[in-house]
């Protein structure tokens, strides 16, 4: 038998919010919090500029901060969004004891989630000091002697990509099933389709989904400038990320977690929670083409629309709105256009498309589920965030991308899609619980 | 008939040889893949130990129109491409890859979760840039921003993302179905295996390669687990001693690289191609462990009991129908004693009688890739009917009252329980079932 998968919490810290309620509002105002990086010093990097979460104290979302005070970025993030989600959902975090019945082997946890930063200093210095320029070598003595007194035990922990999900785990007094993924930019897309599918297959009552990271460091920033895929419009921040538009240099840069809780609809009636909304559909694909580009005729896109559309029995004329991966580089977008169109055929200017990575920037493996909670949103509100920037509009790209204003509109069907970089394509289809 | 998913085929590449019968021949024959590190000079590190992977060459494994992206592979990368191309021949699949003449698998009915680690940068490759950008002695990031990033190759970080194991096979062999990678340490592979299965029972293909990758035998990899004291410092000139799940001498964990991946396949799919069968997936289940300190089992196991019930209760067997054990086993006293009575808690008095064969001792940890290569393992125990004898267990630990085996045996195996557990906590079962 297949349960029906309700969302009955949401929670949210990124760079225009450190929850829901507030994130919600800066988005549809459009109000970014782009500005020069702080968190390392980038003055002299291609790109000094990034969508930073700043001011942010996680104790004052959990009493156990004690516990969890060694968490890298991403996981104090992930631990201060899924106490928000279970307050909504009302599942008892940091007892031994819980009051709310739920099956603790029954209720699981699957995220996307990132790398933790490597100790900059200790890293960086071990490397410059330990290289022998002369003998193009390394003098691996020294390279050891450095890095172990310089790395601690608990940062070298604490840099695993499972550690977001311990950390929830440990929070929640979760015991069921639990995984971890990073398919790049569409993890966190993947986690709660996949997490969706558990739900639906009974093998968890209820999920703790999401995403949770930060890229947000000398690597991630390097890695992604060398292969020109952030925006370089250092001179105007704010209207860097501008996706769909003819001047789209890049993507925006940004940090956070996302978590959506997933409950049986035969759990949250028997609790007599508030039901959000409801996942219906969930589709993935491989793109089988390069490492470096998307496949041009939207291949992998397309096929893993159609797989969701397919999973959640619906056809394309059901969407009302598309949250696109929309992250503002020129491939992406002029693609996620043309996969659009090749799934929406007559219908593709109808359903508006928007981007809200104009306003958040790209949060990576939180980018999918924070954008999930941005399509639960419109269908509560019956108001679809904007794409900000978008003042000049590519002439081959003409969809309805909702530009710059939040638009009234009553959404009962919204389809999330992510692409990762390599291939890898999630797309999750969100209804309205009636 | 059940409609479980089989597995079909499997592809390994471990410090036991560069395929599943020489792993396997290995194992039953006892041999260590313990080796003093050579990939660099271990000298500084207290552990000088690994599990390597000798001479390995991925051009072997790929077209030579794909050699050009040779130079964008991690050894994560290259490890998985090895293995899979070992899992899609061994299980008859023509790929694009393999002839492309015959091809006989539909691409978008194939998918792909391959597992990984956190994929460690090459030092080596970073390194000029950031000796080229010192002031004075230390290290100089503005110096860096401006001028070292130019020595920093353009597409470096697609070396390291951890789902560059998964793309890299899906390109080079045109697999275009559902797509997923684990990132959850050690459980990794267990972990695609579990959702892989459950991706061909809701119809969305036919086969999935599952299974998972790590290259821990890496400068980055080794302080971490030095500095979290899981990795041994003793036997460095005795190797083969070296790794001692539940012995009384156990001093610490020893760290490899390997690839092992698995071809589940519906067994409608499997029956119509008249391929192999040898082994369907019974159940599998996970859960976690809390214990404040991450990088430990609780000492009850309670973590590896839950995972172990589910996966009793999917498989719809008791304990007394286990045959074999394959335990995570990894030679650190206090996790192996906790893993003990985590399976003693969920077995119960069966424990007593089914023989528990831990494979670590010869092929260290291999953190994403245990799974998959205990996984195989377990194929080739139930298709020979053999339990090779554990090695290193040469005085039980007190505490433990799992029944090692201490000799090889013969054996008709109908079920194989594997465990696996994550520094972190999370925890995993995957039990198969021999196909008659």
């Amino acid at each position: 038998m297949k349960e029906r998968v309700v969302i009955t919490g949401m929670g949210l810290v990124c760079p225009v919010g450190h929850d829901v309620e507030s994130a919600w509002q800066a988005i549809l105002a459009g109000k970014s919090s782009v500005a020069g990086t702080t968190i390392f010093d980038a003055s002299t990097f291609p790109t000094t500029f990034s969508s930073e979460v700043k001011n942010f104290d996680p104790s004052k979302y959990i009493k156990s901060w004690p516990l969890h005070k060694d968490s890298n970025r991403g996981s104090s993030f992930a631990v201060a969004a899924a106490a928000q989600a279970c307050r909504q959902a009302q599942i008892d975090i940091e007892t031994n004891n819980p009051a709310d019945k739920i099956d603790r082997t029954k209720l699981g946890i699957y995220m996307g989630c990132g790398e933790g930063s490597v100790n900059n200093e200790v890293f960086f210095d071990s490397l410059a000091g330990a290289w022998d320029s002369q003998n193009n070598k390394m003098d691996w003595l020294k390279w050891a002697q450095i890095a172990s007194a310089g790395f601690t035990a608990e940062n070298e922990l604490e840099q695993e990509p499972n550690m977001p999900t311990t950390h929830i785990a440990k929070l929640i007094g979760a015991r069921g099933p639990v995984f971890s993924c990073l398919t790049a930019c569409a993890a966190g897309t993947q986690a709660v389709g996949e997490a969706a599918i558990l739900v639906r297959h009974g093998k968890a009552d209820i999920m703790i989904s999401g995403g949770a990271h930060s890229m947000i460091h000398p690597l991630g920033m390097m890695g992604f400038s060398r292969l020109t895929a952030l925006s370089r419009r250092n001179d105007s921040p704010q209207t860097a990320s501008r996706p769909f538009t003819a001047s789209r240099d890049g993507f925006l840069m940004g940090e956070g977690a996302a978590i959506i809780i997933l409950e049986s609809l035969t759990s949250a009636k028997k609790r007599g929670v508030k039901i959000l909304a409801e996942i219906i559909g969930y589709g993935s694909s491989s793109d089988a083409f390069r490492i470096t580009d998307m496949h041009e005729e939207a291949r992998g896109p397309i096929q893993a629309m159609e797989a969701a559309l397919a999973d959640a029995g619906i056809s394309y004329n059901d969407i009302d709105y598309i949250s696109t991966h929309g992250t503002s580089t020129s491939e992406n977008d002029s693609i996620e256009t043309k996969a659009i169109k090749a799934v929406f055929k007559n219908r593709a200017t109808k359903p508006p498309a928007s981007s809200i990575k104009s306003t958040i920037g790209h949060l990576i493996g939180a980018a999918g589920s924070a954008e999930i909670i941005s399509c639960v949103l419109a269908i509560r509100d019956g108001i679809l965030p904007p794409t900000i920037n978008y003042n000049d509009p590519d002439p081959a790209l003409d969809l309805d991308y909702v530009p710059n204003k939040p638009r009234k509109a009553a959404v009962k069907t919204a389809m999330k899609e992510s692409f990762g970089f390599g291939g890898q394509n999630n797309v999750v289809i969100i209804r309205k619980y009636e | 008939m059940s409609d479980k998913p089989v597995i079909t085929g499997f592809g390994a590449v471990s410090c036991l040889g560069q395929n599943v019968s020489s792993m396997w021949q290995g194992l039953c024959e006892g041999r260590c893949g313990i080796v003093p590190i050579t990939a660099f000079d271990p000298a500084g590190f207290p552990c000088k130990i690994a599990g390597q992977v000798a001479d390995f060459n991925v051009t072997k494994f790929i077209p030579k129109t794909y050699r050009k992206y040779v130079k964008i592979m991690s050894r994560d990368i290259e490890l998985a491409v090895g293995a899979a191309y070992e899992a899609f021949i061994s299980s008859g699949l023509i790929t694009k890859a393999i002839d492309p003449t015959k091809i006989n698998i539909n691409p978008t009915r194939v998918g792909l979760n391959v597992g990984a680690g956190m994929i460690s940068c090459d030092l080596v490759e970073l390194a000029p840039s950031a000796s080229a950008s010192k002031t004075g002695n230390r290290f100089d990031i503005r110096k860096w921003g401006k001028e070292g990033l130019e020595l920093v190759p353009p597409l470096w970080l697609l070396k390291y993302l951890p789902n560059m194991p998964s793309c890299h096979i899906s390109i080079i062999h045109d697999i275009q179905g559902p797509g997923n990678s684990i990132t959850c340490a050690e459980v990794s592979s267990h972990l695609a295996i579990s959702e892989a299965a459950l991706t061909i029972t809701r119809g969305k293909c036919d086969i999935v390669l599952a299974g998972g990758t790590d290259v821990k035998v890496n400068p980055m990899c080794l302080i971490r687990q030095c500095l979290l004291k899981r990795a041994t410092t003793e036997y460095a000139d005795n190797p083969e001693k070296a790794c001692r799940p539940f012995d009384s001498n156990a001093k610490g964990s020893v760290f490899g690289e390997a690839a092992g991946i698995v071809v589940l396949e519906s067994p409608e799919s499997a029956r119509k191609r008249g391929t192999r069968i040898y082994a369907e997936l019974a159940g599998t289940g996970q859960s976690s462990n809390l214990n404040s300190a991450y990088q430990c089992l609780e000492p009850d196991g309670k973590g590896i009991t839950v995972a172990i019930q589910k996966a009793l209760a999917e498989a719809g067997i008791g304990p007394q129908q286990l045959d074999l054990i394959i335990p995570h086993g990894l030679g650190i006293a206090a996790d192996d004693l906790a893993e003990a009575k985590g399976i003693e808690a969920a077995l119960g008095t069966a424990v007593k009688n089914i023989p528990v064969w831990p494979t670590k001792s010869m092929l260290s940890n291999n953190g994403a890739a245990a799974g998959g290569l205990d996984c195989i393992a377990a194929c080739m125990a139930i298709t020979d009917g053999v339990i090779p004898a554990a090695k290193n267990c040469d005085k039980k630990a007190s505490g433990c009252n799992l029944n090692i085996t201490m000799q090889p045996q013969k054996k008709n195996i109908n079920y194989v329980l594997i465990c696996g557990y994550t520094f972190g906590g999370q925890t995993a079962a995957v039990i198969l079932k021999k196909i008659n």
